[in-house]
């Protein structure tokens, strides 16, 4: 008899507990995978498709399931491999490209024929335009993916690397300069 | 009256050598050879150049036009010929180029028409708005547009109208020698803010180094019948901090991430006050500011220069020794060395040093943090120096921002009692850029996805609108063929049908034509038969068959010859 009641209070437990968990699950069901939103997040959201995969968000999503490998994206650089390497706790790998400066596209507007096809290319709509028109590109918003470089018929369309300028300038990470105890005075001196 | 005064924790007290430059009073400099106005003097937008190459300009003309609501405007120092508006050498830590107007001065130094402005009958807004197009700034050092803090803040009220004239950075004289000589002119630009910010009192801070200054302004207050309160303050770095001046004078404390106008205090430079006065009495915009050229030179003094003089040109009126090295603009203790010797003066520029390794001995290099807690004591703003440069050392800059490095103000307090030498505010300087710069990125990345994803959303909603007008226009045309369907049913069974073309015969004209225009296209369609359909033998033709009854099966001969008769009838358009 013992037995039994034991057995029917362990039952109704697990009943209960078990009730209670599949509430959970429902009411507090995670809406998409909140891994791919994080990796997403890493990504420089070029859109370039260098990866191979059409845009960040596929991308992201590879790589939370596993199938590729966190070193195919150029726009984001070693620096990018080293936070996905941070975050999925894989192991850091040379990027699988050449790293480019961040760069922004530039239409010659003579050689402009107004044909709209860099339009349609523009993954982030950064190119302004209509049919017969010039078009031209919102520098602000280009995130330099080469996109619209093949559809353009007659080739007007250059990369330009985005310099340093005052707006843009960081400081130096400081360096402690060694030098030869007879060397020349250093060029840079502290003020104080 | 005695004013009951409080401390900021830390700061330090460096040599103040400021006695050298106070013995002569301002000096007007000369007109420079050329004058290198850069665009952007001001925090915010750049101003738009509307000038150009080869035009005449007169003094105090506009150069550059205000971009947006936090942006001064820039005019012309002096008269002459605009040479050229073009990338130059900035008077910047980076040594980078920006956009600037380079004037060759005539020599007449001829203003523009000056009007005073019409103050006594004028809105608020358009004193704000009038002082923006004079292109005044704050003149302490971060050159914030005036205009921009003469608002109050709506949901609290403005009770202290603070003006900074501590001036607490060791070897600059120029707000001392400008308050001795000038006080009557920056009292009256006080007057000028206490009208648009309305507050309860007014305080002018002075570091208690400077008494002739302090007297100067009382006597000018007096004159006046204000009733301002000049306060000597005790002299500390970096009491001229507007924070820590705040501090002193009201004792509150401006807590990180708000603004002292949220505590209903507000501060003004004096020699902001003074621009701001001979704008306004005088139609004068800011062309020129008193600098103090001091250090390794033979007469330190103040000098009246105008914006975009060479600072070589400024330097070398008071005779530099022969082992001068460099130019220092700004302080000791926040200046930088200037990576060009004739980059121009600007509105932020309060101070040229001759720089010299007699005067500033080159650093010992830097030794390991000791962990002495000195910088800590230091800090006039409480934070924690050494913690900040462990972070920013291992560039661990989410650590930085815990330790609320953005609450630094970079005065060097830190680095100057640092025992071993460590240069912290150059490592709180490279970690604050390096976080603006992930904050730009992240910033772009973030555009640039909404923009990705709302792209794809019109394309798959474009997508859906087209499907959606075509299957409206099948359904059309279906209706359509139904509804002539059930007519040609009524026209065989009733007699109505030869009324209703009687009635049409255009109509009738019309599908006649379409009817001929078939008749030729089919005539046409048989004369272009394919040839080798001549010449089969049983099995193609029986292919053949099958694949002719398929197609009449799916109706599309039918639809074959509509589209062959509608090609026909285009052609005869165009041949018309």
């Amino acid at each position: 008899m013992d037995i039994l009641l034991a057995i029917a209070i362990m039952a109704l437990g697990a009943v209960v507990l078990g009730a209670a968990l599949g509430y959970a699950s429902i009411k507090f069901k995670v809406e998409g995978d909140p891994l791919v939103d994080k990796i997403d997040a890493i990504l420089p959201q070029t859109q370039c498709g260098q990866c191979g995969f059409p845009g960040c968000k596929p991308y992201a999503e590879a790589i939370a399931k596993g199938e590729v490998d966190i070193n195919l994206c150029p726009p984001g650089g070693m620096e990018g491999v080293q936070r996905l390497a941070d975050l999925l706790g894989r192991e850091v790998k040379p990027l699988d490209a050449e790293e480019k400066p961040k760069q922004i596209a530039i239409i010659d507007e003579n050689t402009c024929i107004g044909c709209t096809l860099c339009i349609q290319a523009c993954p982030v709509d950064a190119i302004v335009g209509a049919a017969k028109q010039m078009h031209t590109i919102i520098a602000g918003q280009c995130t330099g993916c080469e996109l619209c470089l093949p559809p353009c018929p007659v080739e007007c369309i250059r990369m330009e690397a985005i310099g340093e300028n005052i707006d843009n300038w960081k400081w130096k990470y400081p360096v402690v300069e060694i030098k030869a105890a007879d060397a020349a005075r250093p060029a840079i001196k502290e003020a104080a | 009256m005695l004013h009951q005064l409080f401390t900021f924790k830390g700061g330090v007290k460096p040599p103040t050598n400021k006695t050298q430059s106070v013995t002569l009073p301002i000096a007007a400099a000369p007109l420079p050879s050329r004058l290198i106005v850069p665009l952007h003097q001001s925090i915010g937008g750049t101003p738009r150049p509307v000038v150009q190459a080869g035009d005449k300009v007169r003094k105090g003309q506009l150069i550059g036009e205000a971009d947006g609501w936090i942006s001064a405007a820039v005019h012309a120092p002096t008269s002459g010929t605009v040479r050229a508006v073009a990338m130059q050498p900035q008077p910047h830590p980076s040594g980078l180029d920006a956009l600037s107007v380079v004037i060759e001065p005539d020599g007449r130094d001829e203003w523009i028409d000056r009007q005073p402005f019409d103050y006594a009958n004028a809105t608020p807004d358009d004193t704000r708005r009038y002082l923006q197009q004079s292109g005044v700034v704050g003149l302490g050092g971060a050159v914030f547009p005036t205009h921009g803090k003469l608002t109050a803040s709506r949901s609290v009220a403005m009770d202290e109208l603070i003006i900074n004239g501590a001036e607490c950075e060791p070897y600059i004289t120029c707000d001392d020698l400008l308050m001795r000589e000038r006080a009557a002119d920056i009292v009256r630009g006080i007057g000028i803010f206490r009208d648009l910010l309305q507050p309860k009192r007014v305080l002018i801070g002075i570091e208690d180094n400077k008494p002739e200054a302090a007297a100067a302004i009382r006597a000018a207050v007096a004159e006046l019948g204000e009733n301002f309160e000049v306060v000597s303050v005790p002299t500390r770095y970096p009491a001229g901090g507007a924070k820590q001046l705040i501090r002193v004078l009201t004792g509150k404390e401006v807590p990180a991430a708000k603004r002292s106008t949220d505590l209903g205090v507000q501060c003004f430079n004096v020699a902001t006050a003074y621009t701001a006065w001979r704008a306004i009495a005088y139609g004068e915009p800011v062309v020129s500011r008193i600098v103090t050229v001091t250090g390794n030179v033979h007469a330190p003094r103040n000098y009246e220069a105008l914006i975009g003089t060479p600072m070589n040109e400024l330097l070398a009126l008071a005779q530099p020794h022969p082992d001068t090295d460099g130019t220092v603009m700004g302080g000791p203790m926040m200046g930088f060395l200037v990576p060009t010797p004739d980059v121009p003066v600007v509105k932020a520029t309060n101070c040229l040093i001759a720089h010299a390794d007699r005067l500033f001995p080159p650093k010992a290099p830097e030794m390991p943090c000791i962990r002495c807690g000195a910088c800590a004591d230091a800090c006039p703003h409480e934070l924690q120096p050494f913690e900040l440069y462990w972070h920013a050392r291992a560039k661990n800059f989410g650590k930085t921002q815990q330790y609320h490095i953005f609450d630094c103000i970079e005065c060097g307090c830190c680095s100057f009692v640092c025992p071993s030498r460590i240069p912290l505010v150059q490592y709180f300087r490279f970690a604050k850029s390096e976080i603006w710069a992930r904050e730009r990125e992240k910033n772009a990345a973030d555009e640039a996805k909404t923009r990705f994803e709302f792209k794809q959303f019109r394309e798959e909603r474009e997508k859906a609108e087209k499907a959606e007008k075509l299957a409206k226009a099948a359904a059309a045309q279906a209706a359509k063929k139904a509804a002539e369907a059930a007519a040609a049913a009524a026209a065989d069974s009733s007699p109505a049908a030869p009324v209703e073309a009687a009635v049409d015969p255009t109509q009738a004209a019309k599908k006649a034509a379409i009817e001929a225009a078939m008749a030729r296209a089919k005539a046409q369609r048989e004369a272009a038969q394919p040839k080798n359909t001549d010449t089969l033998n049983p099995q193609q033709a029986e292919e053949l068959a099958a694949i002719e009854a398929r197609r009449q099966a799916a109706g599309l001969t039918d639809a074959a010859a509509g589209a062959a008769a509608v090609d026909t009838t285009r052609e005869a358009k165009t041949e018309e």
